[in-house]
């Protein structure tokens, strides 16, 4: 994995110095809560319902395992003991004092880490396919052109203040993880003949007007990448909407403008400032992807995890939900489900933090992703390792075997911490999880995703069933959304119609599910695919009975 | 009849350590329960205008209701900000135990 340079120390170093003088400055009445919000913004500290919250950035899901010790420690020493992973591949703590949050980011720099624009107006922490370097189905590893990203939009002065903030995910795999269809940018790694490039999408975004990226390039040969997207960026910079943060994303712009007149004038910038890439780019990105340099794997027999699997049915369940194929022989990315049925969605304790860093050192190569999905992946494990690593997860509450199926949600920490939220999202979370547990393998694949306002953090519009807490008349209030999806089928989910009540979302959703067992054609057929194929009616019905009753009793008189 | 306006309580986080925290009368303080209740909404500005602002990050009214001579917010934000989290026992009600 990419190791910082001493360019790279000096640097986190010099803004933790700085920052931490502007907190002492705000505490001492030198700065007003004005002055101080966009300085603690670009720093990752926001204030929330109950203290204040500090992001950091895990850059396109990878960590090591000092780097997940470490996030254990802070979580120990100044927050209480946990830390919540989110949709966009940070980790977030809840409790920090504002005092204690200088000493945290030192902390984070001595591992290489750091919450530097984890927030505000700029270039976000860059995503990745959370299979990174591991998929079986990869044409080539995203994160070095994740970490070139990185590298050139941090702290670069013409993008410090965008009109909004700017997303950007990288795939290098033909089935998409990153959900590039909801980023400002999604580059997707592609090969034309012998030669490896991108495919550009632009203008995707969720949020209260959530709109799917469309295409801008179909290929992009992979040494344009830089001048290519800043292009992106001063298009952006000149047409977004900065007299309205409502109409600011760049998805706003290709609406207004179309995808053509975009593709047009970021074409022409390309054309006049792709010289002025000297080159160093690409020095930078093959020093960059020699850091990428995969693990040497190694060779061992199957016949343990063979064995393992015949004759224990609960081993066996795990592998069937929370392995995924490894481009290795022998080996297999492991998802560790941090959605435990009952449990916060993407909480992980410290204790947890620490067993992770230890088992991905004793067989994983050292090496820990963080999921979209709000999981852990351990992406390098032999199979002959895998019983004795079961069995560790198992002991420590990590074993949950649930990847894919119906608790496996997606929720944002909504009104339980979210300053921003309309209503709360985790124990509706919490809440589905316990009640569907028992037949969610009769269910099979199904993406709930619950977000606690209409910013669409939790991804709701994705979700096969979304959930989307609003306030109805000072009162919590869940719409419900089907048919969204994520990946190489994207799309938006439709609204099915009036909210439930905080008591009634979790009968609706069991409503929902006792429908589509009914309805779909075969076991195989998914819940979405069922949703597909026979449209939103019956879905409908099964949410508004009463509807029903009264349409059809009107028909009968 | 016309509907009776709420009281008004003065809350605020706290600078440094993030908490909620409410306006007494005389200090800021992390007890819901000791909020001092406005009766008038005239009042309850001119206070917010005037209460010392250095420890407490964006100051606001909150509607409240009296019980039993206490204050006690009545929109579910403001209730679960007096409370904390549901998913654990953190925030007021974990300050509560120790009490
Ligand atoms: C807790 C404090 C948070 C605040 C104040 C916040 C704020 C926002 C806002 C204002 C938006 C809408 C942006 C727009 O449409 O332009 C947004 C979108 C989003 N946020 Fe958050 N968020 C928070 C937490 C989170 C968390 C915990 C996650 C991950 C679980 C997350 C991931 C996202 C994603 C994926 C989107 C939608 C994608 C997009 O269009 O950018 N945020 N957030
Ligand atoms: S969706 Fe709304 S409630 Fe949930 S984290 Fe985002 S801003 Fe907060």
């Amino acid at each position: 994995m990419y190791n910082y340079t001493d360019f790279d120390r000096a640097f986190v170093g010099q803004r933790n110095h700085q920052f931490r003088a502007q907190i002492a400055r705000r505490i001492s009445g030198a700065l007003t809560e004005d002055e101080f919000k966009p300085l603690r913004l670009m720093n990752g500290v926001y204030l929330q319902l109950h203290a204040y919250m500090l992001r950091v950035a895990i850059p396109y899901g990878t960590l090591n395992s000092a780097q997940m010790r470490k996030l254990a420690e802070i979580a120990d020493r100044w927050d209480k003991g946990y830390g919540h992973f989110t949709t966009r591949q940070n980790i977030q703590f809840n409790w920090p004092a504002l005092t204690d949050i200088p000493d945290m980011l030192d902390a984070l720099a001595e591992v290489g880490m750091h919450a530097i624009q984890t927030s505000g107006n700029c270039v976000r922490n860059v995503t990745a396919d959370h299979f990174a370097g591991a998929a079986a189905d990869e044409i080539a590893d995203p994160r070095p052109t994740a970490e070139l990203l990185r590298q050139w939009s941090t702290d670069h002065p013409e993008f410090a203040f965008l009109g909004r903030k700017f997303k950007l995910a990288v795939s290098g795999s033909t089935v998409d993880r990153a959900v590039l269809q909801a980023h400002d940018v999604g580059l997707q790694i592609v090969r034309q003949g012998n030669e490896r490039g991108y495919r550009v999408l632009v203008g995707g975004g969720l949020g209260r007007t959530p709109m799917l990226g469309k295409l801008l390039r179909a290929f992009l040969p992979e040494a344009d990448l830089l001048p290519y997207v800043e292009s992106i960026l001063q298009v952006f910079n000149t047409l977004g909407r900065r007299d309205n943060k409502y109409k600011a994303r760049i998805k706003f712009a290709v609406h207004e403008h179309g995808i053509n007149a975009i593709r047009k004038q970021v074409e022409a910038r390309f054309s006049q400032q792709r010289h002025t890439f000297a080159g160093n780019d690409r020095q930078v990105y093959r020093r960059i992807k020699a850091d990428f340099a995969p693990p040497v794997f190694k060779d061992a027999p199957l016949d343990t995890y063979e064995a393992e699997r015949r004759n224990n049915p609960v081993f066996r369940a795990f592998t069937d939900t929370n392995l995924t194929p490894h481009h290795a022989a022998g080996y297999t990315l492991v998802t560790v489900s941090l959605k435990a049925h009952g449990q916060t969605p993407g909480d992980a304790s410290a204790v947890q933090m620490r067993l992770l860093a230890d088992l991905a050192q004793q067989y994983g190569h050292d090496e820990l992703r963080i999921s979209h999905e709000q999981n852990v992946i351990l992406p390098h494990v032999h199979k002959s390792d895998l019983p004795a690593l079961f069995a560790r997860l198992r002991h420590a509450g990590l074993a949950t075997a649930n990847v894919g199926l119906a608790s496996d949600m997606i929720a944002c920490p909504g009104m339980d911490y979210c300053a921003l939220a309309t209503a709360r999202s985790i124990p509706i979370a919490q809440q589905i999880a316990r009640r569907l547990q028992t037949r969610e393998r009769e269910v099979g694949p199904l993406k709930i995703k619950i977000s606690g306002c209409i910013n669409a953090c939790g991804h709701h519009h994705l979700g096969h069933i979304g959930i989307l807490g609003l306030e109805k008349s000072g009162k919590e209030s869940y719409q419900i959304t089907l048919g969204g999806d994520a990946g190489n089928s994207a799309a938006i989910g439709e609204r099915m119609g009036p909210g439930f009540a905080y008591d009634q979302i979790i009968p609706a959703v069991d409503r929902l599910i006792d429908a589509y067992l009914e309805l779909r054609a075969t076991a195989e057929e998914s819940f979405l695919q069922a949703y597909r194929r026979l449209g939103s009616a019956p879905f409908k019905r099964a949410l508004y009975p009463e509807t029903r009753l009264a349409a059809e009793l009107c028909h009968a008189l | 009849m016309s509907k009776p306006k709420p009281l008004q309580i003065l809350t605020a986080n706290h600078l440094t350590r993030g908490d909620v925290i409410y306006w007494s009368g005389h200090k800021w303080s992390n007890d819901p329960a000791s909020a001092l209740l406005f009766c008038s909404e005239e009042r309850a500005k001119e206070a917010l205008n005037q209460v010392p602002h250095a420890i407490a990050v964006g100051p606001y009214l909150a509607p409240a209701e009296a019980i039993d001579g206490k204050a006690r917010p009545l929109h579910f934000r403001e209730i679960f900000r007096s409370l904390g989290p549901s998913n654990y026992r953190h925030g007021k009600q974990q300050e509560a135990r120790h009490v």
